[in-house]
């Protein structure tokens, strides 16, 4: 277990400012997401053009992970088609619960997640923002929770 | 509650240290460093062995056989809850009923007591600081009856002042209660006053003493509470098993809460008469392993003498304070005057779920979170909290280790 491995560079900057934080006023979606475990919150908004994401931001309070994961995700698919998203949740997703699985190339600046999954009590904290988006993106009104 | 200078002198960590075999475990390489007692604490070998001897030598059904081991059986599951009884000072062992823990007795006494009592517009009075199991089972009697929850504020430093209270304490107050002791901020309520001004205004009064039992003498004749909640597993005993002490005449008056085996004399289909004190309450075959734990938990406390742990325990909470304080950017949640063994702090620019990990992996097991506080935390505006809490192996080098990794945190997030 090695601390560096979860609290890289990237991950640091990223916690320390955050990219594409605040909130689209006005956004055609948006959705919370609640860790109740630790206590984080998340506001996500989101602009559509068409089949894209063509803006988002999100907002809220949260540990290093948790923030870090949500300024990555807002990088990772500003611009992306719904369709995008999906796999590049699935992408992470795996990384993030599947010890040995590989990293893939694509994921980018991404990959900096994959040391989450030694230690599995913070794997929540990264994957809040992306629940949070999707349900922004299936116009889900309700808070989404991870427990 | 001052021990004698002599025995505190003799108290010997690092001796008492050697009755806890997990102590002696690393945790990702490092020596366990175990700070998290408030949430649960370890078992003593000789309440492992009380457990471990039971199951081997002793266990079958009790109450119900003529045959030797249900004899055996029954005979050390009542010497325990006689243990119990002589350890708070309960009036007889009628009023001590055994429960899964704190939880489980606020909610017997929720839903059996308050809930035929309470009428629409009737108030249950509870403190800021509680833990969520002294609100949510009265948020649900009060749901079931129309009856009223409400908070007495605290301070800033988290302290409920005996003014407040009486200020919120009025002709419709039915039920009184609160925590001795704040898990989340240490906070030691004065009990005695709250009890009597709750009765004053005839008031029924709970006490959770889930936080208290471990940490200081508890002498019930001298509270005067209705009752009082509290569990094993904070105390060096076994999970899963807990204590309600109430007084004999409102348990007489109260309903069985659960139906089954145990706590009937006599079932018909057309009637069943119930058993008697305190096993009307203790419907089905008990935690038989777990009373028997909890009963070597209590021989053990009184081996080291509650006394004893009290000093040591306030001496470490002296020195973690003093040590904390000199952290750069550590802030203390929580500086009631008097305070158990237990610090809340956060620091400035670390989540405390970051600084939870990191602390982990230096062998510093410390809680991170809302505590089952939520509105503590909402009420000093943290999302959560780092706790570090003491029992009676805690050592002052457990204190630098923290210090130590609390540094190790400032650098990784430099």
């Amino acid at each position: 277990m090695d601390l560096n491995d979860l609290y890289r560079e990237v991950i640091l900057d990223h916690n320390k400012s955050p990219r594409l934080f605040g909130r689209l006023e006005p956004a055609d979606s948006a959705a919370d997401g609640h860790n109740p475990l630790c206590g984080d919150r998340l506001h996500v908004t989101v602009r559509l053009e068409g089949d894209r994401v063509s803006d988002l931001r999100f907002d809220g309070k949260g540990c290093a992970i948790s923030v870090a994961s949500a300024s990555l995700m807002c990088e990772a698919v500003k611009g992306k088609s719904r369709a995008d998203i999906a796999h590049l949740f699935d992408e992470i997703h795996t990384v993030l619960t599947h010890h040995d699985a590989p990293v893939p190339e694509d994921l980018g600046k991404l990959a900096a997640l994959s040391g989450v999954r030694e230690f599995p009590v913070r794997v929540k904290c990264a994957s809040l923002c992306w629940h949070t988006l999707n349900a922004a993106l299936d116009h889900s009104a309700s808070t989404v929770k991870t427990e | 509650m001052s021990a004698n200078p002599k025995s505190l002198a003799a108290y010997d960590a690092e001796r008492v240290r050697r009755d806890f075999p997990i102590l002696a475990r690393e945790v990702h390489g490092k020596p366990l460093v175990f700070l998290d007692s408030a949430a649960s604490s370890q078992r003593p070998a000789s309440v492992i062995e009380a457990v471990d001897a039971y199951e081997r030598l002793h266990h079958a059904n009790v109450h119900r056989g003529v045959h030797q081991l249900s004899q055996e059986a029954t005979a050390m599951f009542e010497q325990a809850r006689e243990r119990v009884r002589r350890f708070v000072n309960a009036a007889s062992t009628r009023e001590v009923i055994f429960t899964r823990g704190t939880t489980e007795s606020i909610n017997l006494v929720a839903q059996s007591y308050a809930r035929p009592r309470l009428k629409p517009g009737d108030e249950i009075l509870l403190t800021a600081l509680e833990h969520h199991a002294n609100i949510v089972p009265w948020q649900l009697v009060a749901g079931q009856t129309g009856a009223k929850v409400r908070a007495v504020p605290m301070d800033a430093r988290g302290v409920v002042s005996v003014d407040d209270v009486a200020s919120h304490l009025n002709d419709r107050t039915r039920i009184v209660a609160f925590a001795q002791v704040s898990n989340a901020l240490g906070t030691v309520l004065p009990v005695r006053e709250i009890t009597r001004l709750a009765h004053a205004r005839g008031a029924v009064v709970l006490i959770d003493g889930a936080q208290a039992v471990p940490h200081q003498a508890v002498d019930l004749a001298e509270l005067d509470c209705d009752f009082y909640a509290f569990s094993a597993h904070k105390m060096y005993g076994p999970t899963g098993i807990g204590v309600l002490v109430g007084r004999e005449s409102l348990l007489e008056a109260m309903p069985p809460w659960q139906g089954g085996g145990d706590m009937i004399l006599t079932v018909s289909f057309e009637k069943t008469t119930f058993n008697e004190l305190p096993f009307k309450f203790e419907a089905g075959t008990p935690n038989i392993s777990g009373a028997i734990g909890l009963g070597a938990a209590i021989d053990y406390i009184d081996s080291l003498g509650i006394d004893n742990i009290h000093a040591h325990e306030q001496r470490l909470l002296q020195v973690a304070t003093e040590k904390l304080r000199r952290v750069p950017g550590l802030t203390i949640i929580g500086t009631a005057p008097d305070k158990a063994a237990v610090i809340s702090f956060t620091l400035d620019g670390i989540h405390p779920h970051d600084l939870g990990t990191i602390l982990d992996a230096e062998g510093v097991a410390v809680r991170t979170g809302h505590h089952c506080a939520m509105p503590v935390m909402e009420f000093f505006n943290v999302p959560a909290t780092a706790r570090a809490s003491f029992a009676c192996y805690s050592r002052e080098s457990d204190i630098d280790a923290l210090v130590r990794a609390l540094g190790k945190a400032r650098e990784v997030f430099s």
